[in-house]
């Protein structure tokens, strides 16, 4: 393995660990939504600091890259993906400890018909399967599942898109839950956010992989999965 | 722990004052790059660490050069010993007229030693070193002129480690090779670190970006800035070193 290889391992194992301690947070901020376990969210906010650090660190690395090895094609555009899928991941760290932070200021737990008719478990669910999955497309450089992620995140913006509605009608049977239901709707806000993150890294992943940049197209072009691949070379072994 | 260390050199080529105070530490098992434009001092500096600029008429050194804290200028120093503890490879590539393994095999010879087992042990050490073992363990005895220009600068490297020095001085080692043979240079110098101190003299800055650990940027005989290579290439302090790395003069 020659020394820019060495180099790119040495980030893409910084990004790993970013994406498992991530991973981590966004679990133990359900895990202590659902517990009503207070200690448990103040270190899901305590670790965040972590994340940050990771997030910094990353950037470094990627700019000493850039600086001392001047990359090009796969290469560049691997760096370039990983920059940004950096700074998502560090935003989904951010989205956890927001979660945590809700719990943190919730007296008692939400109530199981709150938690039903929000479908918040399912959102729950469905945001970290498409975290760990997005790990997965970037690790195996699988562009068939990036576009998959791209269009699983209307499930998380279709909840999201009936939360008030919901919550509406359920401040008026239940006027003492208000503030239950305002904690509820900023939950459920940076669940979907996190499904709008994890669709960013997928964009990044088919950008590295396939040499396409499709951010700006419209959902039907992002997902036709194409394999007109304009670009050049393998992507590197990272 | 420091390998040279050199205490305000000043060198004149007569009239010409082409070093101007340089104080610098180099440390052990790093690559420590020179850069800057032609005319700049940094091959002319190089060249004190192993004493090749007494070989030039007019010229005149002050100051204090150390490698392994020994002070090289001083009176009891035998410049032959010195070039066996201060390896220098060139340019281009400038095999003797000899075979592959008589190439090697040169510098032990000329040292006295007549052991054929621990020549042949040392030739084949030093080969796998330079990373050209593979390439001619079944054409030793051919001519090193047969060899690529890559391999070439590779049998003088592995020419250089025969005598087991301390330091290697690299003078734009790759620049006259092609860019798959620059890249098995550069590769090399990164294993090679591991055994020796390596300081190289590069016009090639993505070079100096790629194998060195520190980076001394040069200007007009004058040492402008030395740090860790990431910080030079990211954050230069001085707006010469800036100017320089961003390709906007020299």
């Amino acid at each position: 393995m020659n020394q820019l290889d060495k180099e790119l391992q040495l980030i893409k194992a910084k990004v790993n660990a970013m994406w498992e301690l991530v991973t981590a947070q966004v679990s133990s901020a359900r895990e202590a939504l659902e517990t009503a376990n207070h200690d448990l969210a103040r270190r899901v906010v305590k670790r965040d600091k972590k994340v940050n650090t990771y997030d910094s660190k990353i950037d470094r690395m990627c700019e000493n890259f850039f600086a001392l090895y001047n990359p090009v094609a796969v290469d560049l555009r691997w760096v370039l993906a990983t920059l940004k899928i950096n700074a998502n991941l560090e935003r989904i760290g951010d989205s956890a400890e927001g979660i945590a932070q809700q719990v943190r200021e919730i007296e008692g737990t939400f109530s199981p018909e709150l938690l039903e008719i929000t479908r918040l478990p399912e959102m729950f669910t469905a945001a970290q399967d498409m975290l760990q999955d997005a790990f997965r497309a970037f690790d195996d450089q699988d562009t068939t599942l990036a576009r998959e992620l791209i269009l699983r995140d209307k499930l998380l913006n279709k909840i999201n898109g009936k939360k008030d509605r919901i919550l509406v009608k359920y401040i008026q049977a239940h006027p003492d839950q208000i503030d239950h239901c305002l904690k509820m709707s900023s939950v459920l806000q940076k669940l979907e956010r996190i499904g709008d993150q994890v669709t960013n890294i997928a964009e990044e992943v088919i950008f590295y992989v396939d040499a396409k940049m499709i951010k700006h197209k419209s959902m039907k072009k992002k997902t036709k999965g194409k394999k007109d691949k304009p670009d050049t070379g393998e992507a590197p072994s990272v | 722990m420091n390998s040279i260390e050199t205490k305000d050199v000043h060198l004149h080529y007569g009239d010409f004052h082409a070093l101007k105070g340089i104080t610098m530490a180099m440390k052990k098992n790093q690559v420590t790059a020179f850069i800057g434009p032609s005319g700049c001092g940094k091959s002319t500096y190089l060249r004190c660490f192993n004493r090749m600029n007494d070989l030039i008429d007019n010229v005149k050194i002050t100051g204090e050069i150390l490698i392994d804290e020994v002070d090289i200028y001083a009176k009891n120093i035998r410049v032959d010993d010195l070039r066996k503890h201060v390896g220098m490879v060139f340019q281009k590539p400038n095999p003797f007229p000899k075979s592959i393994f008589e190439n090697v095999a040169y510098g032990l010879r000329v040292d006295g030693i007549s052991d054929k087992a621990f020549i042949e042990e040392r030739v084949e050490r030093s080969l796998r070193h330079a990373a050209l073992w593979d390439e001619v363990k079944d054409k030793l005895k051919k001519s090193a002129f047969e060899l690529s220009g890559g391999q070439q600068q590779r049998l003088c490297i592995a020419r250089t480690l025969a005598i087991e020095p301390s330091v290697v001085l690299m003078d734009e080692p790759a620049s006259a090779l092609d860019p798959i043979s620059t890249a098995k240079i550069e590769e090399l110098i990164h294993e090679l670190k591991k055994d020796y101190t390596i300081v190289i003299v590069t016009h090639n800055m993505q070079q100096a970006g790629r194998v060195s650990d520190s980076t001394a940027f040069f200007y007009l005989g004058e040492l402008i800035e030395y740090g860790k290579t990431k910080t030079i290439f990211t954050s230069p302090k001085d707006e010469r070193t800036q100017n320089y790395i961003t390709g906007r003069f020299g």
